[in-house]
């Protein structure tokens, strides 16, 4: 276990005030007043109610070094990721490290709530980074009312020092999880491709990074096209499509030893993989004489079940978060739209109406929403519809945006956005359900195909 | 033989079903992409008779071209696929890669189906015209290998396509 949650008591911060003692196993009681409730429309403004929360760099006990990352440095760094990731969510106004005095240990617990007032911070993260005895870190995390003077969230990791962006993450998804009410979300990996070369030529690559695009790593060479990858839910491995040796496959790679191999054995084109929610099941289309029909296999391999069977192109789909039922797009009504079925094939609907096509069906994890692409008047946009159909809401605008996926929670929504013409680039973007707050991830090269996985446990 | 009556019948209902939604054959052919197999036009010397170079030497293209969402095998093309067929029969020994590609304008799944669908809409004519399926593998790029890199109506006319090409030994 290299990342595991402590509560924090006394002894693991060392210099931490008396008081302290009283207050280690009390719950905390629930703020008076948040005013950040998520925005639910469309039209809602960016700039409006965003709760402005302080956050410096977190204190260290000793400034200590391990695995060559001093304690010190690792308190500002950590204190970055957290404001970043708040600012990200669109909800706060983040005053980081580089905008707000240091702290000392003992204010960890006992904050000078006057100055963060001052500063017209409704909130205060403080924290503390230490190492142990094991080579390894501890980090706190704190989060308090400025006015009612009260602790909101008191959090504790035992890490490698490796995963400090982790720590980072896991006090970021405490504070948003407590100030907004949803689940959290930062700590989560992204699957995607990186892509490189002329448009004619594309090199395409498959990548895994944080959600935040920290801990970037390639994972195939580029010598095959690779794409359209799927995180298994318990992030061990990712299927995707390779045209190694002048096929089109759909492989499983483990991620822990590099291997992989064949989801099936076919002499037809496989493509467009998808994990059922507890990973015991794969989605895949495939042709067969031109035409392309789902299936569903288990994911350690046996016979495949088809799921749908006619002359229309039936590709893609995503489970329901219950496993119950399956999303997927099917032009069998002449343009593309998008189908729900049962998971044994029957009671195929088409859901989507309106103008233009519909394709890139994923259901959210809360089971509320399916996202989709959206393409008509020669546009791409991606948008959101109830499992019925209804309530569609379009949530970008822009030549080219395609292939939706979710934020573990739910709320936010991933996806890649192409520009046209002969330099035409793709790029990673992410935007919440309310349209407005949209934004670019940073990756060393373009990217497409983004998927994102679960909550790290 | 079935596979030719159903080939023909699908393309007199396909082509019916376009009617006269005009299609496609880009006026210049586009630069041969890198990586798909494509070599180019041969140089008329010390052409290997079985070769890429020979076959695109001796068909009138090796490539037929389709509308927006279309994979019907129109006059056009049949007579193109008819010279390929021709060359086939002269070079039993010979297989090729029929690669099949859409245009930017579709999501990157379903344009793969749709890659799928052009490329066996072509293997079955030169099936129907004796060629045995056995020698032709098919591939779908997909979006994946636009021929032409623009973003307008000649562009995308000349990437919605069906490739021949020779496997070379």
């Amino acid at each position: 276990m290299t990342f595991r949650p402590i509560s924090l008591s006394l002894a693991l911060l060392l210099t931490a005030a008396p008081v302290l003692a009283q207050e280690t196993a009390a719950p905390v009681a629930p703020p008076a007043t948040v005013q950040t409730e998520p925005r639910e429309t469309i039209e809602g403004q960016l700039s409006q109610e965003r709760t402005v929360i302080a956050i410096p760099a977190l204190a260290t006990p000793a400034v200590t070094t391990v695995a060559g990352l001093r304690t010190d440095s690792l308190g500002r760094q950590i204190a970055e990721v957290i404001a970043a990731d708040l600012e990200r969510s669109g909800l706060y106004a983040p005053l980081g490290p580089g905008s707000v005095r240091a702290i000392t240990m003992p204010e960890v617990t006992a904050p000078r709530f006057a100055d963060w007032q001052a500063r017209n911070a409704e909130n205060v993260v403080h924290g503390f980074v230490r190492t142990n005895s094991t080579g390894g870190l501890i980090v706190g995390c704190y989060l308090y009312d400025t006015q009612l003077g009260s602790e909101l969230v008191r959090q504790g990791f035992e890490i490698q020092p490796g995963d400090w962006r982790r720590a980072a993450h896991k006090c970021a998804d405490a504070i948003y999880s407590r100030l907004s009410g949803e689940a959290p979300f930062f700590d989560s990996r992204v699957a995607y491709i990186a892509e490189s070369g002329p448009k004619g030529n594309r090199i395409k690559r498959l990548a895994i990074m944080d959600s935040d695009g920290g801990n970037h790593r390639f994972i195939t060479n580029g010598q095959a096209l690779a794409i359209s990858p799927r995180f298994s839910p318990d992030y061990k491995k990712i299927v995707y499509v390779s045209y190694l040796n002048n096929r089109v496959r759909v492989f499983i790679y483990d991620v822990a030893n590099g291997s992989q191999k064949l989801v099936t054995e076919s002499g037809n084109a496989t493509f467009a993989p998808r994990w059922s929610p507890d990973g015991t099941q794969i989605l895949y289309s495939m042709a067969v004489g031109g035409n392309t029909d789902i299936y569903r296999i288990s994911a350690n391999g046996g016979t495949p079940v088809r799921l749908t069977n006619n002359a229309g192109i039936d590709v893609g789909g995503s489970f329901s978060p219950d496993g119950k039922k399956i999303v997927f797009e099917s032009d069998r009504s002449g343009g593309q739209q998008i189908y729900t079925m049962n998971i044994d094939g029957s009671n195929q609907q088409r859901i989507s109406f309106g103008g233009g096509r519909a394709a890139t069906p994923e259901w959210s994890p809360r089971g509320d929403l399916i996202a989709f692409t959206r393409m008509g008047g020669g546009e791409f946009r991606v948008g959101v519809m109830t499992p019925s159909g209804g309530g569609v809401r379009l949530l970008t605008n822009s030549w080219q945006d395609e292939a939706p996926t979710w934020s573990p929670n739910g709320r936010v929504i991933q996806f890649f956005r192409t520009s046209p013409g002969r330099e035409g680039k793709s790029s990673l973007w992410q935007v919440d359900l309310t349209g407005v707050n949209l934004r670019r991830l940073p990756t060393p090269q373009d990217g497409s195909d983004p998927s994102w996985g679960p909550v790290l446990p | 033989m079935t596979i030719r009556k159903t080939t023909a019948m699908i393309a007199a209902i396909t082509m019916l079903a376009v009617g006269a939604c005009s299609k496609k054959a880009p006026d210049t052919l586009p630069p041969a992409p890198e990586g798909t197999g494509d070599t180019g036009p041969s140089t008329g010397t010390g052409v290997v008779p079985g070769s890429q170079q020979d076959f695109i030497a001796n068909v009138s293209s090796d490539r037929i071209f389709f509308g927006f969402d279309q994979y019907n095998v129109d006059a056009e093309d049949q007579a193109t696929l008819q010279s390929q067929s021709q060359w086939l029969q002269r070079n039993p020994a010979v297989r090729v890669l029929l690669e099949g590609h859409a245009d930017e304008r579709g999501t990157r799944d379903y344009n793969i189906a749709l890659g799928e669908r052009r490329a066996n809409a072509a293997k079955n004519y030169l099936a129907s015209l004796g060629i045995d399926p056995n020698r032709i593998q098919v591939i779908s790029y997909g979006k994946e290998r636009p021929a032409a890199v623009g973003s307008n109506e000649e562009a995308w006319a000349q990437n919605r396509r069906a490739v021949t090409v020779v496997i070379e030994r």
